[in-house]
């Protein structure tokens, strides 16, 4: 064992592509994001065939869950198993592997959306070459993760790489049953899936829910339980609360996905459990908000001087916010009057953009000064500054979303005084330029936060020198 | 218990395995019942598989996007009914592969399109949608009116169709192309054989041009939506659905 003055030689060059990646994707696919924005309020922006709404908004999704998420998940996940496991990364080719083959699966998937190469699954978009592709950069992924935890010189494993462990795992599941397909020449793109009707619903957003619950959800967690702590300079609040927060998460989350299929030709008794479980699931996810919060006790001063921590425990506030009303909305009477409406896109906007990306955000800041060997961010003005811009660019887009949606809702199923539908389809349209403008807003505001966090972040890299002074702490390198 | 869990902690392999047996139930659970057919899909007369044209159209849809707004699955709830018809059944689906129920209405439920709306209107409206709703946030498809449909390897779409559970015949599957050229035309020598291998054809010009293009499959896709069960002959038993 290596004495713990002793700093094993970590592989730090992979994680400083998957963290360049994260940066370049996570600006692509919010730029992609504020443009079919702009196409819902003004129609005439849907120029010619390959760029329509129908077409770039998988490739908004994509870009932003799986090429801006997926690779802050890769940079994490490489940086944290190896600090924790204290080894280095197993398989220096294989990890490089993984880099590149990620990247490819990302152009390749997108190149198919604008040029109409989709299974027209929902978040599983790309085709049969594709998600074949996928699987075996994600069997090298699982290989090189676990190889590195069989390596540690650490007795434990930290729970942040179970949480890792798990999302690689289950993703690894999902991937494979929802693609299961058969194409319709092996040189041709185009393939028929193997589920049909009710149970390529059921299927579908049994992945559908747990991409959220596992890539987005269980894979930024493992962020959380590292770098919040790192970032606080404290221990995780309860290690009790940890392993019963992992188990029920896991467990629970599997469960939800009919509560997207309610009142369909779904049978009852499956949207019932969906239901269920989805509203049993907010104990987990609010015991693993409290348990990242509360890591902080004693420590409450930094989140007053380090704009950083501020994103992580910001992040912490949006993913209880979106806990809490997801399992509202899953309940049947709710989801009623919120599903086919607006209301769903901010429901999952305030988790995409409050608690992925803001908790994405504060990794990065704390990656990019000890990848590069810095004694700090250029500026924490900067990040302070990007920090709110994007609060309130948030803040309008889920606001104008719940207007607009439950508005819509109401519309649809609003009589008049003979007992007529009042309202037409294209009324509820007209009624919603207003907040599709105020969402178009508020999209502009977040992408521009992260254009002051790559600029900030160019300079820190280059070892431009702060132009404000810092908190003590912050001086110290951290590794 | 949580003494025992460092045993788990400890071992990678170990907490691999709790992993997958941990996700593993829900899943089971909710899905591997529904593959007893029976008690997941009520029959109902009237619903057949698509043509070789609405197959084409089908796939036209796919390749659009038009899921990402449109849903087609009418809930049983008073105004669904009231605004676009019948709710959906299980078995309208079950020969999608993939379904397309959908889960955003940016524009209304497509699952009872089909008739409602002649030939002619939904190739204006597909072109320029604003031209005949001018408060529509729809995009124009107008490159679909210039466009051939590629119907050469059809039967190779239906082939693998088949693999996957939808009951194409074998003369069905010979004649996809001829089937397709057919329906696409103003009477055809091929309609009666295409009619005596699909019930409720509609076999027409359907965008008035001379060429047999995306549009027209994507129309005849459009107009058979929702109009092949036989829903004046289905029994509702009461049992099975509540929320009405």
């Amino acid at each position: 064992m290596t004495s713990l003055a002793e700093k094993p030689n970590y592989n730090d060059e992979i994680v400083k592509l998957f963290t360049i990646a994260t940066v370049f994707w996570g600006v692509t696919g919010f730029l992609v994001g504020v443009f079919i924005a702009l196409q819902m309020a003004f129609p005439a922006l849907n120029i010619g065939e390959y760029l329509t709404f129908g077409r770039l908004r998988p490739l908004h999704t994509s870009a932003v869950i799986f090429a801006f998420g997926g690779n802050a998940l890769f940079a994490t996940s490489y940086f944290c198993v190896q600090r924790t496991c204290r080894t280095r990364l197993w398989g220096d080719g294989w990890a490089k592997f993984t880099f590149w083959g990620y990247q490819f699966f990302i152009v390749l998937a997108a190149l198919g959306y604008v040029t109409g190469v989709t299974q027209a699954k929902e978040y599983a978009e790309p085709e049969w070459y594709a998600d074949l592709w996928l699987t075996i950069v994600w069997v090298a992924y699982l290989i090189v993760f676990l190889m590195t935890l069989k390596n540690r010189k650490e007795p434990h494993i930290y729970v942040a790489n179970w949480f890792f462990l798990g999302f690689i795992v289950t993703v690894a599941v999902l991937h494979l049953v929802n693609n299961i397909s058969i194409p319709v020449s092996i040189f041709g793109a185009k393939s028929y899936p193997l589920w049909g009707g009710v149970q390529s619903a059921m299927i579908q957003w049994w992945y559908g829910h747990n991409a959220v619950g596992f890539f987005l959800t269980a894979g930024f967690l493992g962020i959380m339980y590292y770098f919040v702590p790192k970032r606080a300079g404290r221990p995780v609040y309860s290690y009790r609360l940890s392993i019963l927060h992992f188990w029920s998460l896991i467990f629970m989350y599997i469960w939800a996905g009919p509560h997207h299929l309610h009142y369909t030709a779904l049978p009852d008794w499956a949207q019932t459990l969906g239901m269920t479980f989805s509203i049993m699931l907010w104990m987990p996810s609010w015991g693993g908000m409290i348990n990242g919060m509360m890591t902080l006790s004693g420590a409450w001063h930094k989140l007053r001087e380090d704009p950083v921590l501020k994103f992580m425990i910001i992040s912490l506030a949006f993913y209880g916010m979106s806990t809490f009303e997801g399992p509202l909305m899953s309940i049947k009477a709710v989801n009623a009057l919120s599903h086919y409406t607006d209301w769903t896109i901010g429901h999952v906007h305030s988790g995409a953009l409050g608690w992925v990306a803001f908790i994405s955000f504060g990794a990065v800041y704390h990656l990019v000064p000890i990848l590069w060997k810095r004694n700090g961010l250029y500026s924490l003005k900067l990040v302070n500054t990007h920090l709110w811009i994007a609060t309130i660019g948030i803040v309008l887009y889920i606001a104008s979303m719940w207007v607009s949606g439950i508005m819509e809702g109401l519309m649809w199923r609003s009589y008049d005084a003979l007992g007529f539908l009042e309202y037409s389809f294209v009324e509820t349209v007209q009624a919603k330029f207003i907040p599709y403008l105020i969402r178009a807003f508020g999209g502009i505001l977040f992408l521009t936060g992260s254009l002051i966090m790559v600029y900030n972040l160019i300079r820190t890299a280059r070892g431009d020198s702060a132009p404000e002074t810092r908190p003590a702490y912050l001086e110290t390198v951290h590794v | 218990m949580f003494n025992s869990h460092k045993a788990v902690e400890k071992n990678s392999i170990l907490m691999l395995i709790f992993v997958v047996i941990t996700i593993s139930i829900g899943g089971i659970i909710e899905i591997v019942p529904l593959f007893r057919m029976e008690t997941t899909i009520e029959p109902v007369k009237g619903v057949r598989p698509y043509t070789p044209l609405e197959l084409a159209g089908y796939n036209v849809y796919l390749r659009e996007g038009c899921y990402g707004c449109h849903s087609q699955q009418v809930r049983p709830l008073r105004d669904e009914v009231e605004r676009y018809g019948h709710y959906s059944l299980a078995a309208e689906s079950m020969y999608d592969h993939p379904f397309q129920w959908g889960s955003k209405r940016t524009g209304p439920d497509l699952a009872r399109l089909g008739g409602k709306y002649s030939d002619d209107w939904h190739v204006a409206h597909m072109i320029k949608p604003q031209s005949l709703v001018p408060e529509s946030i729809m995009p124009g498809y107008a490159h679909l009116v210039n466009k051939g449909v590629k119907l050469e390897d059809i039967a190779d779409h239906m082939i693998a169709l088949r693999m996957v559970g939808v009951p194409y015949t074998d003369e069905q599957i010979e004649n996809a192309y001829a089937d397709a050229l057919a329906q696409a035309a103003n009477d055809s020598d091929g309609l009666d054989g295409l009619m005596s291998r699909y019930n409720k054809v509609n076999a027409r010009n359907f965008d008035g041009q001379s060429t047999t293009t995306e549009m027209d499959a994507l129309v005849a896709y459009l107009q058979v939506l929702g109009t092949l069960a036989d829903l004046q002959d289905y029994k509702h038993d009461g049992t099975q659905r509540s929320g009405r």
